[in-house]
């Protein structure tokens, strides 16, 4: 029975009138991993999560969570999963500990293995010197460890988490990733969604997600290796020059700046291709140092999420 | 050359720096949003029409068919054409006839009627010498207005007097009940209970309700085991406790500065308090699940209040009212807390004389909490 994989979805669909938000998801997240949604906002991210939790009702397709249908056993799904939501969702006037003892209460956990599961998550969490704080009047890394202290504190087996770092800062998120990692490690598989690359990259696998479609699944490093395009870096003084040239030159599929520099994304086949943007650029007058380079997986973003816009 | 009006016209706006175009700018913004606001845009129109039914059909000071009872212990044709007169007046509709003044008065007690008419054996003998006031109208003062259309009725002439009337007087003695001193506080603050606890437990669960949905608590409760059910019972608990307290506050105040007599058993009481504060908030959580934020939670409490008040009998007789109007009295709670209320404070009736408004309070909180629960559980898809 553990060997099943945490989540099974298979053509997972869901429509809002005449909106498809999820449009035949079928994807497979195995045990004790971390697992990345990405994609824009209003890519479907939230919507799948949703109705991974039984929460929402798929207009088609079919899901197993940890072994069980859902929605139909979304009630027995319930203990075995947590859920952090994308808006920080306890009570602002309520204490740390106040807000963790509700938790624990809403889980049935009895009283003393409550006060001591607490005690813990508020020393591994960092919130034990604020416990009597207002969760109101805390910070955005402060409130997101409450939050994931909460979505854990019943020990599940499953965790998803809907965009849990929108609202903090780089420490925090950096803090925050080392706890999923630590959870990872105990055995707990998770489900994260984001829109960040570098929190992408972290993950053990990715799915992303464009417009409710599932465009691309893997692990960071191989969507990286295996992506179609050459990618050639831009480097110069004009870069509004230079993006001119390039999106001019048929080869070139897209053209993303990346702060003082430019990704070009050049269709597979073109031979030399830093040689021949290089030449591109001469002509026009435009000067740049042209180099081939890896993939980032913001590349790789791009790449997937271009094919369905194409014609 | 620009006109003196207009330079008169500018200057003020000029001088507050006011730019017109930015006061357009708001004030367009602002009736788009009202235009998007069906609730708000629909009370606009709602409230006036609303008040204009109630105060234009439904509430009438001018009180008519009173329910009222007879015992006519003398049963001669004087008699007789007397308690027709009454009923023709339309001030009072018989709908009982009984043998004694002990029966009129449980009667009354049971708040099946208001007003009684007693004429005793020697009514006769009482026409023909002006020694003493022919026949009694024994009436329901814990109702001001009731109160004074029996004195209307009270020089009612009697049919075939060989004297004039002006020698006889009044044709009835009127006895009120319950009020004799006619204190309008002793007639308003029992009902008034049911007034303090539509408007807060109303608001307080609706509020409760959709405030956790403003900011988001509902969607991490949604996740978690907890029923819907459970939910709702949690949400009312505490304010069932909290109504209890405010009957308590009004009643202690109410008989301490104000002397309202308490004349029925106070478990009674609590007992109807107790039935009227869960229907009110079963109506609060059924708000709830329409209201989108606490203002509108607000507005619909008030709209809800309104007839609430005016129509229950707390502020004009129901009997007074057109049919239609009884008919949605009776659909609202406070309509059957009211009666509940001033039968066991202010007539000193037990539960079992007046018990039968339970059935329509138990009524209304099982049809408003299912609709409720229906529309929540929607919610969540």
């Amino acid at each position: 029975m553990n060997d099943a994989p945490a989540i099974e979805a298979t053509n997972l669909t869901r429509r809002f009138g005449a909106l498809t938000a999820v449009d035949h998801v079928t994807m497979v997240v195995p045990r004790a991993q971390i697992y990345g949604f990405l994609g824009p906002n209003g890519s479907g991210k939230s919507t799948t999560i949703r109705m991974l939790c039984g929460l929402l009702e798929p207009s088609e397709g079919e899901a197993r969570v940890l072994g069980l249908e859902v929605p139909r056993d979304a009630e027995a799904l319930r203990t075995r999963i947590g859920y952090m939501t994308q808006r920080f969702s306890l009570y602002e006037d309520l204490t740390v500990r106040e807000n963790l003892e509700f938790i624990g209460e809403v889980y049935s956990i009895p009283r003393r293995s409550r006060r001591e599961r607490v005690d813990e998550l508020l020393a591994q969490y960092e919130l034990a010197d604020r416990a009597g704080q207002y969760a109101g009047t805390m910070s955005g890394g402060q409130r997101q460890r409450l939050a994931l202290a909460a979505a854990v504190l019943h020990r599940p087996e499953l965790l998803f988490l809907d965009e849990p770092t929108s609202a903090v800062d780089p420490q925090s998120r950096r803090d925050f990733w080392e706890s999923l990692f630590a959870l990872c490690d105990a055995g707990t598989t998770i489900l994260v969604s984001t829109h960040y690359m570098d929190e992408a990259e972290r993950c053990h696998a990715l799915a992303i997600l464009d417009s409710g479609v599932l465009v691309a699944t893997g692990s960071p490093r191989r969507l990286m290796d295996e992506i179609p395009e050459t990618v050639v870096e831009i480097e110069g003084d004009d870069l509004r020059a230079a993006r001119a040239v390039l999106d001019d030159v048929d080869a070139v599929a897209s053209v993303a700046q990346l702060g003082t520099r430019l990704h070009a994304l050049v269709e597979p086949g073109l031979d030399e291709p830093a040689l021949r943007l290089r030449q591109h650029l001469a002509a026009a007058g435009v000067a740049a140092r042209v180099e081939r380079v890896a993939a980032s997986l913001e590349d790789v973003f791009v790449s997937a999420t271009r094919e369905r816009r194409a014609p | 050359m620009i006109s003196p009006l207009r330079a008169v016209a500018i200057s003020p706006l000029r001088v507050l720096k006011i730019s017109p175009l930015r006061v357009s700018a708001i004030a367009n913004k602002e009736v788009r949003q009202l235009r998007r606001d069906r609730l708000t845009f629909g009370m606009i129109v709602g409230i006036p029409m609303l008040q204009m039914m109630l105060f234009g059909y439904a509430i009438n000071t001018d009180v008519r068919h009173l329910r009222a009872a007879v015992a006519d212990l003398a049963g001669t044709q004087r008699s007789r054409l007397l308690v027709a007169d009454a009923e023709a007046s339309q001030v009072v509709d018989v709908v009982r006839r009984v043998e004694s003044a002990e029966q009129l008065e449980a009667l009354l007690r049971a708040g099946e009627i208001h007003i009684g008419l007693f004429i005793p054996a020697d009514f006769e003998r009482r026409v023909q010498g002006a020694v003493r006031v022919p026949a009694q109208l024994l009436v329901d003062g814990s109702d001001p207005l009731v109160l004074q259309s029996a004195r209307g009725l009270a020089a009612l002439p009697v049919a075939g007097t060989p004297r004039r009337q002006a020698e006889i007087g009044d044709t009835f003695a009127v006895r009120a009940y319950y009020n004799p001193e006619r204190r309008s506080e002793v007639q308003i603050i029992p009902g008034l209970i049911g007034v303090i606890l539509t408007m807060t437990m109303v608001l307080f669960t609706a509020v409760a309700v959709v405030r956790e949905r403003e900011r988001g608590n509902l969607e991490l409760l949604i996740t978690t085991p907890v029923r819907t059910i459970e939910l709702m019972i949690g949400k009312i608990v505490p304010y069932v406790a909290i109504g209890l307290v405010q009957v308590t506050l009004v009643l202690v105040v109410g008989s301490a500065l104000f002397r309202v007599p308490i004349r029925g058993s106070l478990l009674d009481a609590y007992l109807a308090a107790l039935a009227f504060i869960i229907a009110s908030l079963s109506f609060g959580l059924l708000i709830s699940t329409f209201a989108r934020n606490q203002f509108q939670a607000a507005q619909m409490t008030i709209f809800f209040l309104l007839p609430s008040i005016l129509l229950s009998g707390f502020m004009f007789p129901f009997d007074g009212m057109p049919r239609a109007a009884q008919i949605i009295a009776e659909a609202l709670p406070l309509t059957h807390f009211v009666r509940l209320i001033r039968g066991v404070v202010l007539r000193g009736a037990s539960l079992t004389e007046i018990g039968a408004d339970f059935l329509p309070l138990a009524i209304f909180f099982a049809v408003t909490l299912s609709v409720a629960l229906l529309r929540f559980r929607k919610r969540l898809d």
